[in-house]
């Protein structure tokens, strides 16, 4: 009976199957589908994301927090661009951190962030990331999500294959795209070819503080370097350098840079240059270049100018550099978790080229040199090949890992991820990404231990992705569950500025170190005012230094008089909050840089000039009690030759 | 007798740990404090649950008037209250041993129980005099002047024991380790006396 029962439910369920018609079918499995992705991805008011993306801003210069699976972005972070949302590279305090041999460059173009390791494995202290434009590397605290160091790179141009960092985060690498003349002088740019140089920076990072240092730069031939990864595990002590432009054209790359058949994946064993230069190799080499640090107890940058750096030519260290001849002008160079296999995604070619570590090192050995490119061995493109995907898709760009052996490829021109296995070479499943996607990144992509199970594709094309916005939008990004044998498109969600490559990690690494106040004991910033009694104006000349403090409700002092038109006024802001999430803001009329957004226990100077006799207002712009609006107070501005003298007060009639 | 005597020393001993752990506790959480603020009260002082707890506590309070948390030099309880403490311990210490060396007899455990809670009782009481003196003595330049529905001024003092509503903030207000030590310990001291009494009882017999 219970049979029969069974049976005719089953013919049931296959009858309305067989007899529901075509529109109404297909909108409710699409219903059915859609509700179970929207459950991967959504998360609940109030709970948190399982994990954070560091989403690089491309022309914005800066960097973005975002979570996943949700999509959601928590923070932008400014980094190489002035910010005036909260006055970063306005104030006095990170003004230092903008500055460069060229001067103050409030701006760049970031590119690829990279969160520090140790063992091979992502420890969640520092994300860095690299100034594309302006040669710069960038270390980002993963306690405070703010910039703490900048430094400058001579001698390069388009800093483009870098910051990507070993597997103790030993060094944090900066390759040039640009080969440029080194040391810059006035010659023809078609004497480009075989007088133009590549530098490759290896920066030292200090375990302790982060601060970073340029160890040695290696002085490669005039090629474009265009993408870099570190050696891991058995390759550990190796980094990997794409190059394109081997033809060494110095106009109409476009044509003249795609004529040779194969370009290289310059091999560097960094352990052995690092050896030499620990012997005290290399030359010393006059430079100038900006090392900017900001101190989180002083509340300040200060920007030294750096006079030499260590330069060596490849020629001094044999047996420390070979070029893998890698087809068509390869863009990612990825290397897989176990360190063996070394990615050229040959973004002109057909197939996608893998090199092996072992044979790479086994065609060292017996010394299978194809000829040399000024001197540097080139090894045979047969003896290092690993393997070669075949005819996965239309020109690949990057590839990332889940730690089971697959690896994942993006694809601009067919606009897909593909999945393929390592050892094998066979594809596995591809999706379609909306549309051209750039980068793609999986949390701990770059690391011996990929944590798998997310995926997202970062686009460069959005056309009609989102409700329209004009001919100017944001860029889209796809997330994926990667998690199940195909990948499974979960969620489209826009991006700011251009991302070109982005870091991801579980949030449980870092959430909790994450800072909620800086601590008025201990800050140290020389014009704090740490209580109101330590409030404050004094003027110097035609500088007045207005010593202030900030808390629910009022500025100490509100009411100022004696200041003359011609003077620079300097407001020297200090939060007295130490509750979390209490920030103020300070604001001047017609001030002609930034507002302040002050975070509990810190200590922002803005500079304002009073140019106009007048009683001129300012107030708090961060919403921060119900008393917010009465948040203000006046700066009574007299003329030059007035003889009011100076005074502040608060709460006096 | 020797069982309700060692009983009756631990009972007294666990009142010291009074000197490491709070008495009681307030918790006040809001829609803006996921996280509740909180203080937790000593017997010799009233310290924040997190660092700047008390900072800001005092930093919200005074938009309805109220003055800022004592400090211990300021209420004369708290240089008492660690000698009470301490002098009802040892006392208790020296009952139990004597009991326990057969030297008195076990009515003099009830004897220390009820002093205890009587001390207890007036400890309490006199709390709860500083927890209303607390929320109902205002500035009279508060920013914030709230009235009852009745028209009388509005009183934040904290419940004594349990939750209750203030503003948009939820008060909860309840021992902590260091108080459930003492009510464990007294509780020990009145088995000390069941067990003598028993004890006893069974000799008479
Ligand atoms: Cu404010």
């Amino acid at each position: 009976m219970k049979n029969i029962f069974k049976l005719s439910i089953g013919f049931l369920i296959t009858a309305i199957a067989f007899t529901s018609c075509g529109d109404q079918k297909s909108s409710k499995s699409n219903g059915a589908l859609s509700s179970s992705k929207a459950e991967k991805v959504y998360v609940a008011p109030g709970e948190h994301d399982s994990h954070y993306a560091f989403i690089s801003g491309g022309y914005s210069g800066n960097l973005t927090v975002y979570g996943l699976p949700s999509g959601r972005m928590f923070k932008e972070i400014p980094v190489f661009s002035q910010f005036p949302t909260n006055g970063y590279g306005y104030s006095e305090e990170t003004k230092p951190l903008l500055e460069t041999s060229y001067g103050f460059v409030p701006w760049d173009d970031s590119h690829h962030p990279d969160i520090s390791q140790t063992n091979g494995k992502l420890d969640g202290r520092w994300v860095f990331i690299n100034g594309n434009n302006t040669p710069r590397i960038a270390r980002i605290s993963l306690t405070s999500f703010e910039t703490e160091e900048i430094i400058e790179v001579p001698n390069s141009a388009g800093n483009h294959s870098s910051s990507f960092i070993t597997e103790n985060t030993e060094y944090v690498v900066a390759g040039t795209r640009f080969s440029v003349p080194v040391p810059q002088k006035d010659m023809a740019i078609k004497d480009y070819k075989g007088n133009f140089k590549g530098a490759l920076s290896f920066i030292s990072v200090d375990p302790e503080h982060g601060h970073m240092d340029i160890k040695f730069q290696v002085l490669m031939p005039g090629f474009n370097y265009d993408l870099s990864h570190p050696g891991r595990g058995k390759s550990h002590g190796w980094f990997f350098f794409t190059t394109y432009n081997t033809e060494e054209a110095s106009t109409l790359l476009e044509v003249n840079a795609s004529q040779n058949d194969k370009d290289f994946i310059a091999a560097i064993n960094w352990k052995k240059i690092e050896e030499y230069v620990n012997n005290g190799g290399g030359t010393m080499m006059p430079a100038n270049y900006a090392h900017n640090v900001y101190d989180e107890n002083t509340h300040t940058a200060t920007s030294t100018m750096k006079k030499e750096v260590r330069v060596i030519n490849p020629s001094e260290v044999p047996g420390a550099i070979y070029l893998l001849p890698t087809p068509k002008s390869p863009h990612g160079c990825d290397v897989d978790p176990s360190g063996e296999y070394i990615v050229g995604n040959g973004k002109l070619s057909a197939n996608l080229t893998v090199h092996s570590f072992t044979k790479m090192l086994d065609a060292i050995e017996n010394e299978k040199f194809d000829g040399d490119a000024y001197g540097i061995p080139i090894l045979k493109f047969e003896d290092v090949l690993a393997g070669s995907v075949e005819q996965p898709g239309l020109g690949p760009l990057h590839t990332e890992f889940d730690g089971q052996g697959n690896a994942y490829t993006t694809f601009f021109i067919s606009s897909e991820v593909v999945k393929w296995k390592l050892g094998t070479w066979e594809v596995l499943d591809r999706k379609p990404t909306y549309y051209s996607v750039g980068h793609l990144t999986i949390p701990g992509g770059n690391s011996r231990e990929p944590f798998g199970k997310y995926m997202f594709a970062m686009n460069k094309i959005t056309k009609d992705r989102y409700l329209p916005v004009g001919p100017e939008m944001e860029h889209s990004a796809q997330l994926y569950d990667i998690s199940g044998d195909k990948m499974e498109l979960l969620l489209d969600f826009p991006t700011h500025g251009e991302p070109h490559y982005a870091a991801a990690i579980p949030a449980e690494i870092i959430k909790d170190k994450s800072r909620k106040i800086y601590k008025l004991a201990e800050n140290e910033h020389p014009r704090k005012a740490t209580n109101e009694s330590e409030t404050k104006v004094v003027r110097d000349g035609k500088n007045v230094h207005v010593y202030m403090t900030l808390i629910r409700s009022h500025f100490t002092p509100d009411n100022i008089e004696g200041i003359k038109v011609g003077d620079k006024v300097f407001f020297h802001v200090t939060n007295l909050e130490q509750d979390f999430d209490v920030p103020h803001g300070f604001a001047m009329i017609g001030a002609n840089n930034a507002e302040l957004l002050i975070a509990p226990g810190q200590t922002k100077t803005l500079t304002w000039e009073a140019k106009q006799v007048g009683v001129w207002p300012f107030y708090c712009t961060d919403f921060c009690s119900a008393l917010h609006q009465e948040m203000q107070g006046y700066i009574r501005v007299s003329p030059a030759d007035s003889n009011i003298e100076l005074s502040w007060s608060l709460g006096e009639d | 007798m020797k069982k309700a005597g060692i009983i009756m020393v631990i009972g007294s001993l666990l009142l010291l740990g009074l000197f490491k752990f709070p008495l009681w506790n307030i918790m006040l959480g809001a829609p803006q404090y996921p996280e509740p603020l909180g203080m937790n009260i000593h017997l010799d002082g009233i310290q924040g649950v997190e660092e700047f707890d008390i900072q800001n506590i005092d930093g919200l309070n005074h938009y309805i008037g109220m003055k800022t948390i004592p400090k211990a030099e300021e209420m004369w309880e708290f240089s008492v209250f660690p000698k009470v403490i301490l002098g009802m311990s040892l006392l208790g210490v020296l009952i139990g041993v004597l009991g326990f060396a057969g030297k008195i007899s076990y009515k003099f455990f009830l004897g220390w129980f009820v002093l205890m809670s009587v001390l207890g009782i007036l400890g309490m009481y006199d709390f709860n005099l500083w927890l209303t003196e607390y929320g109902s003595d205002l500035d009279p330049k508060a920013i914030l002047k709230l009235k009852n529905p009745d028209g009388t001024p509005m009183s934040y003092k904290p419940p004594l024991f349990g939750h209750q509503k203030l503003l948009n903030f939820d008060v909860t207000s309840l021992p902590h380790i260091g108080g459930y030590l003492m009510f464990v310990g007294m509780f020990l001291t009145l088995v000390a006396f069941w067990l003598g009494r028993k004890f006893s009882l069974k000799t008479a017999k």
